[in-house]
């Protein structure tokens, strides 16, 4: 209750509460596309990479979200590049590239600004969110939602089946550098609330938490949005109550979730494949 | 009779090596074509590169008589099975309603039009009841006539099916090769790489017979004889005679 009283009477908290619900849903989504193509260590190099964007936006003094995008998306770029003209393979030259930003990035904050914001870019602070970036999270939350409505069939196809993608005449790659766009959104959205360096589980924890439970694309999806949202209350829930740092409250208890069904869900949790198993195998025994 | 694939001088290589060399020919529509050649032959390189799914370094393609890129709707293509990731979340009616993606176009999506359609392709492969298990669950030969759907689903004028009978069971071998049989009365245009030249006569109308360049094109008569057969399968041949197989 003490929560609920908190939450009616001071601002920050209400702003807090209403950005990780947003983020816990646009990370959702966009990392139920992240896992079911493979790229989750793509999604942990993009949210690394936006680190010298933002203080490169300090720099010029515009919000931190331009500069983000812009450094994101050089690196999904470069990567590729590398990958693709060279003997190098995808998982090193992710590695090289992003450790590259990253490194730039901390030279950068610690000649610009003092260590107490490297930290909060790093591990989020979430109660220190402004209007101005609730606004933006709701923006990217509304833009993610709106682009993953409208290209739900070419994002199904390009990850399911790229070859018949590639038949239909689908641009591949320009769908690929798409949903970097949204990756690099969603990260920059979710720096306040988890910060850098968890980002990449509030991408893909919900959704193969999700992807655990159905068998259906688009319940994958509305799942992963539910789970990356009820994370984040309760998170922020616990953070408050007994003063943890708000990223990782989130990403525990996100963390808790999937524990939960990895062992207990219907259709592939550990618990009914054992018990199905079991079941199959007396029943091979009694024919014999 | 119209012609619906005509290939001229194709070259394809892999990394420097060369994998199909001057192989030219077209084919009629309402056709059952078997692509038949021993191992690393160019079979699957050559389907791909009459879909543009690989670069090639010289050659042309025409499907009935215009580019490609402009014909892709036109053209069904069944891959190999193994390049599927089984365990995606997806429904098998769902699966068929890629098919008509094509005709819906950027941002549209299927409705119930395109759902009793797709309900329809699959009755065509003895598939409706399953419309609703993840595709993972199917065995082979329920998963082959599933994509064959798929490319139903497309009413395409050209079906390119990569070695679709390999590791399926024998009622579903039968029920694609007469629904086959089925689309080429109707005039349709059906190419297949296939490797098991036992039933290459029963299937096939004509055969194109491949060694890295084209060996034989012809009926299926023409193109099954000893003396033709031998100039595809030399090597296989000479390893036959060398552990003692008598010829």
């Amino acid at each position: 209750m003490e929560f609920l009283d908190a939450l009616l009477e001071y601002n920050f908290l209400q702003k807090a509460l209403l950005t990780s619900i947003m983020v816990g849903i646009i990370c959702g989504i966009v990392g139920s596309f992240i896992i079911l193509r493979g790229m989750s260590l793509m999604g942990d190099a993009i949210s690394h990479a936006v680190l010298p964007g933002v203080a490169i936006s300090y720099m010029l003094g515009i919000n931190f979200f331009f500069g983000a995008i812009f450094t994101g998306l050089l690196t999904a770029i470069g990567i590729g590049f590398i990958s693709q003209n060279s003997r190098i393979k995808h998982d090193t030259s992710i590695g090289i590239m992003f450790t590259a930003a990253f490194a730039l990035g901390i030279i950068l904050i610690t000649l610009l600004k003092s260590s107490t914001d490297l930290y909060h870019i790093l591990f989020g602070n979430v109660l220190a969110v402004r209007t101005t970036d609730m606004w933006i999270t709701l923006i990217v939350g509304v833009i993610v939602i709106g682009a993953i409505y409208f290209l739900y069939k070419e994002l199904l196809l390009t990850s399911f089946d790229p070859t018949i993608a590639m038949a239909y005449g689908l641009p591949k790659n320009l769908i690929h550098y798409i949903l970097m766009t949204l990756l690099t959104m969603a990260t920059v959205a979710s720096l306040q609330t988890v910060g850098i360096v968890l980002v990449v589980a509030m991408l893909i924890t919900p959704a193969a938490t999700a992807y655990l439970i159905t068998d259906r694309l688009s319940t994958m999806i509305t799942l992963s949005a539910i789970i990356g949202a009820c994370s984040s209350i309760i998170g922020l829930y616990f953070s408050f109550i007994y003063n943890l740092a708000s990223g990782a409250a989130i990403v525990v208890v996100a963390t808790a979730i999937f524990l939960l069904a990895f062992f207990l869900s219907p259709k592939h949790g550990l618990l009914w494949r054992s018990f199905r198993s079991k079941a199959n195998s007396i029943s091979i025994k009694k024919e014999m | 009779m119209t012609t619906s694939i005509e290939v001229s001088d194709l070259f394809v290589s892999y990394f420097g090596k060369p994998a199909v060399s001057g192989v030219r020919f077209s084919i009629r529509s309402g056709e059952l074509v078997g692509i038949i050649g021993p191992n690393g032959a160019g079979k699957s390189t050559v389907l791909k590169a009459i879909l543009h799914l690989i670069p090639f370094d010289k050659g042309e393609v025409k499907i009935f008589g215009k580019k490609v890129k402009h014909m892709r709707k036109k053209m069904a293509y069944v891959p190999q099975r193994s390049e599927i990731d089984w365990d995606f979340p997806i429904h098998v009616l769902d699966t068929v309603l890629i098919g008509t993606y094509p005709e819906l176009g950027l941002f549209r999506r299927p409705g119930k039009k395109e759902k009793d359609w797709a309900m329809e392709c699959l009755k065509q492969v003895g598939m409706e009841k399953f419309y609703k298990h993840q595709i993972g669950e199917l065995s082979g030969g329920q998963q082959q006539r599933v994509f064959i759907a798929r490319a139903l689903a497309q009413r395409a004028e050209i079906f390119l099916l990569d070695e679709p009978f390999v590791g399926i069971d024998m009622t579903s071998e039968e029920m694609i090769i007469q629904l086959l049989k089925r689309l080429r009365d109707e005039g349709k245009t059906i190419v297949v790489v296939h490797h098991d030249l036992s039933k290459a006569n029963d299937y096939f109308d004509e055969l194109i017979l491949l060694n890295k360049e084209l060996i034989h094109m012809g009926s299926t008569e023409t193109v099954l004889q000893p003396s033709i057969m031998l100039k595809a399968y030399e090597r296989e041949l000479t390893f036959l005679k060398e552990i003692g197989v008598e010829a």
